[in-house]
């Protein structure tokens, strides 16, 4: 456990010293901050309206601004997650540290565990840059609590899936570009998928739907907390974990 | 302390290190000298349990590295052919770090972190971040992270490579100071580096060992020496091999003579002469003279000397070349 916070610790350090991480909460809050202004200022208009014209159709800050808000999140994470997790492992087998990590009396999971938990902490950084916004509403207005907080598991269990994907691929390359790229078109493809079997209902797009890690941020954006989604994202992360500690294991056998 | 047997690394195409064996004894330096692509790197990397062997054994203080990696990894100090810095650390905070992931006990990290610096003459640059270090400094670092856990073995692959020759000497003088404390086996292409800072050098060229003994036999040998291969019979069909090897000692010029096997009554010794000595034809004629038939006698493949030449000779090229270290 020691190990696995200092390689954590290790690795924000090194996400701070570059402008990384701050470009990427910097970009995060924007892009963000921009989906918000354009939701509330449409809310209050609708609002302002919908009085004018007398009519009194329930206006819901939660299904109007919150959730369409944390759903464009979730989209905005597909981007977020390979530039987080592309140096993990490969900037490391470039410079040649990896040797130092491999030939200390640290295990192989450790190392992975701290890497992946790093990255899962900038996530949250990140993440958190919209809690400002979404405090704001809070402020003023009378939104529930309950589904905001299930939505924001869901985008943590989904970011964190993600990254471990990411993970595993920053381990099959030395170039963290290639890392990039790669977990990127990763990203894009499940993204993809999803919005394919949204038209489609045959079996085949049930099996894609399953896996499709995006298809299951879809319950906790509406507030539903299924055990299901959140078995499936920690049997993906652990799974994904896994495999990268086989390919750290290939690292040796090959390098 | 260090115990390799018939240890064998195959890459998918290539076999780097092949069959090799040696022994390292405690509080022993020990050079590790090859030209490029010998297979240096790779047996250290076996040594490091950073690679797994194809074949063979090896052992650090008992403990096999595939058996035993963590107590094998807590008794070394490595320092790779790239010393393994982070440029985004300071240096002092990269020392604690390399420490803690050591396992050094939190209480002892800054204590020991103090004194590799005071050691390694990093005072000035404590709170420097890496990336911004010269490179006599970095490897300076790098020395430091591999003793800072107070290690029984050092592992140093090349370490004064790509120095300026100023830095090389304070490298060299550290690695002095050191070897009190630890066995250390540190590698290089230049012959001259084995001879200013080790006790015994084991040679190795294309994954093979060519040779390994105390460095002042080794310069001996290696210096415009002959060496001869001999196999001689007895009329009686069995010579006694101590009176063979006596008289075979006697002949001038002769510095040493090695029994390498005896079958079916034949003998046969690899003879080795004083620098600039001749000593082939001297050999035969005592041979002959003894009453004994001489089956054979040629020059072995000087092989030690090839060596010797590319060592002394390639150097300079192998400084403007980049080093392939991590593929
Ligand atoms: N990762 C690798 N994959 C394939 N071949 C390698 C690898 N590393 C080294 N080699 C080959 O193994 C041989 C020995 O290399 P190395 O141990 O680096 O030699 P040295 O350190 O003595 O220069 C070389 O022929 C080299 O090309
Ligand atoms: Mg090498």
């Amino acid at each position: 456990m020691r190990n696995i916070l200092l390689i954590c610790k290790k690795e924000l350090k090194s996400y701070f010293a570059s402008p990384i991480a701050y470009l990427l909460m910097a970009f995060f809050g924007l892009i963000f901050g921009f989906g918000f202004f354009t939701a509330t200022r449409d809310f209050v208009r609708f609002s302002f309206q919908s009085q004018m014209m007398g009519q009194q159709q329930p206006m819901n800050v939660n299904d109007q601004i919150i959730r369409p808000l944390l759903g464009f999140a979730s989209t905005i994470a597909l981007f977020l997650v390979p530039m987080i997790s592309m140096r993990l492992i490969a900037e490391e087998k470039r410079t040649g540290t990896i040797e130092l990590l491999l030939t200390s009396p640290i295990r192989d999971i450790e190392i992975i565990l701290g890497k992946w938990l790093g990255a899962v902490v900038l996530f949250l950084c990140v993440l958190g840059m919209s809690m400002l916004d979404v405090a704001m509403l809070f402020a003023w207005g009378k939104p529930d609590l309950k589904p905001v907080l299930i939505a924001y598991l869901g985008l943590i269990l989904q970011g964190a899936c993600l990254l471990a994907i990411g993970t595993f691929i920053s381990t099959t390359t030395r170039n963290q570009i290639v890392a990039g790229g790669v977990t990127f078109f990763v990203c894009l493809l499940l993204w993809l998928l999803s919005w394919f079997t949204a038209f489609d209902s045959g079996p085949a797009s049930q099996v894609v739907n399953y896996i499709s890690i995006v298809t299951h941020f879809e319950n906790f954006s509406k507030g539903v907390l299924d055990s299901k989604d959140v078995v499936f994202y920690l049997s993906m992360i652990f799974f994904s974990l896994f495999i990268t500690s086989r390919a750290m294991e290939s690292v040796r056998w090959r390098s | 302390m260090i115990k390799v047997e018939g240890l064998t690394k195959r890459y998918a195409r290539t076999v780097a290190v092949d069959d090799i064996s040696f022994e390292v004894e405690k509080g022993q330096i020990v050079g590790f000298l090859g030209p490029n692509g010998a297979g240096k790197t790779t047996t250290m990397r076996v040594l490091t349990c950073f690679l797994p062997p194809t074949a063979g054994k090896a052992t650090i203080c008992g403990f096999d590295v595939l058996e035993n990696p963590q107590e094998v990894k807590k008794r070394i100090g490595y320092l790779p052919e790239t010393p393994p810095l982070y440029p985004e650390m300071e240096v002092i905070e990269y020392l604690t770090f390399v420490g803690q992931i050591k396992g050094i006990p939190s209480a002892d990290i800054k204590r020991r972190a103090d004194e590799v610096i005071g050691r390694c003459a990093l005072g000035d640059v404590r709170s420097k971040l890496i990336g911004k270090l010269s490179k006599g400094f970095r490897q300076r670092v790098g020395i430091a992270q591999a003793i800072i856990h107070n290690p029984d073995v050092l592992i140093l692959d090349e370490p004064t490579s790509g120095l300026d020759p100023k830095q090389i000497i304070e490298i060299r003088e550290l690695l002095k100071a050191l070897s009190g404390e630890h066995t250390i086996i540190l590698s290089t292409h230049i012959l001259s580096e084995v001879e200013q800072s080790c006790e015994r050098v084991i040679i190795i060229s294309q994954g093979k060992l060519v040779a390994q003994d105390s460095v002042a036999n080794l310069t001996n040998r290696l210096r415009g020496s002959e060496a001869v291969s001999l196999e001689v019979e007895s009329a009686d069909g069995h010579p006694n091999p101590t009176e063979v090897q006596g008289r075979l000692e006697q002949v001038s010029g002769v510095s040493r003579v090695m029994m390498k096997d005896s079958k079916g009554g034949r003998l046969s010794f690899e003879v080795e002469s004083l620098q600039g000595r001749h000593i082939r034809a001297e050999l035969a004629r005592s041979v002959v003279n003894s009453g004994w038939n001489l089956s054979e006698l040629r020059a072995v493949g000087l092989s030690l000397e090839d060596i010797f030449l590319q060592l002394t000779t390639v150097e300079t090229k192998e400084d403007t070349k980049e080093e392939g270290g991590q593929r």
